[in-house]
């Protein structure tokens, strides 16, 4: 198929760029992984920090830095349910 | 621009700046099959893109063949999307593929070949393509933004998309294939 350039163009339309914060908070999840880690392991280790956190799990996110998308706060909450 | 198997390995060694590259390089994919395949919107499609990257971060060390990055996310991300129409309380996952998705697919595909190739052109030319066709901004706010005449953009986009068709037609010239890689 040829190109020519109002049809790359057109191509070019099908891919616009999604909100920066989205990709931001999808870079993000390394570190939003390791708070995650760590606040499970403080939930494990004091009942009154679970309760803390399981009170409101995006808080709990959000005071770690972590932006509280909801796959994140899903997450944290079937792991504290384990 | 790198490989896929190479950025994939990258991210499995733990490098920050891989993943960061892996985002972007696949945000708009991912974004365009939930938003033009699957119509989601608003929180519903925000929802599905963190949850396919957090699917892809996850799983990137199961991906057998690290060449096989894009096809893998676009597999990840239907399957969340179909997931989401689902939790949506309709149908099975089964029942829930639009009209058309295949054909979306196929078109995004292109699209990202296409993207693949602009990304090897000069950042001069990346930058003027993607904010007039990919943001839509006018010739007056791309030459405030980039500092350069507002009545020299319309050459320049003309100037980069000839050099973008030779770029990825030189890319898509037999013996090359046509790229598809096993899933």
């Amino acid at each position: 198929m040829s190109y020519d350039e109002e049809r790359l163009a057109e191509v070019l339309r099908r891919l616009p760029a999604p909100p920066e914060a989205w990709v931001r908070a999808a870079q993000e999840l390394p570190t939003a992984r390791a708070a995650l880690d760590t606040l499970v392991a403080r939930a494990e280790s004091d009942a009154a920090e679970r309760a803390r956190i399981v009170a409101d799990l995006e808080a709990a996110l959000a005071a770690e830095g972590i932006e509280p998308t909801s796959p994140l706060v899903s997450e944290l909450r079937e792991r504290l349910s384990k | 621009m790198a490989g896929d198997a190479e950025l994939v390995r990258r991210c499995l060694d733990g490098e920050r700046a891989a993943w960061d590259e892996l985002v972007e390089q696949y945000s708009r994919y991912v974004y365009a099959i939930a938003h033009q395949g699957y119509r989601l919107r608003g929180p519903d499609a925000e929802d599905a893109f963190q949850e396919v990257f957090l699917r892809v971060y996850d799983r990137l060390g199961s991906l057998r063949d690290p060449e096989a990055l894009r096809p893998w996310i676009a597999q990840l991300t239907r399957r969340v999307c179909l997931d989401r129409l689902a939790a949506a309380g309709r149908d099975e996952p089964s029942d829930l593929e639009p009209t058309g998705v295949e054909q979306t697919m196929e078109d995004l595909d292109e699209a990202f070949a296409v993207r693949e190739a602009l990304g090897e052109l000069p950042e001069e030319c990346q930058e003027v393509l993607d904010r007039f066709f990919c943001r839509d901004e006018s010739y007056r706010t791309i030459g405030e933004e980039l500092g350069i005449p507002s009545g020299t953009i319309a050459s320049r986009i003309s100037r980069c998309l000839g050099k973008l068709r030779e770029r990825f037609e030189g890319r898509n010239e037999p013996p090359g294939g046509s790229g598809e890689v096993k899933a």
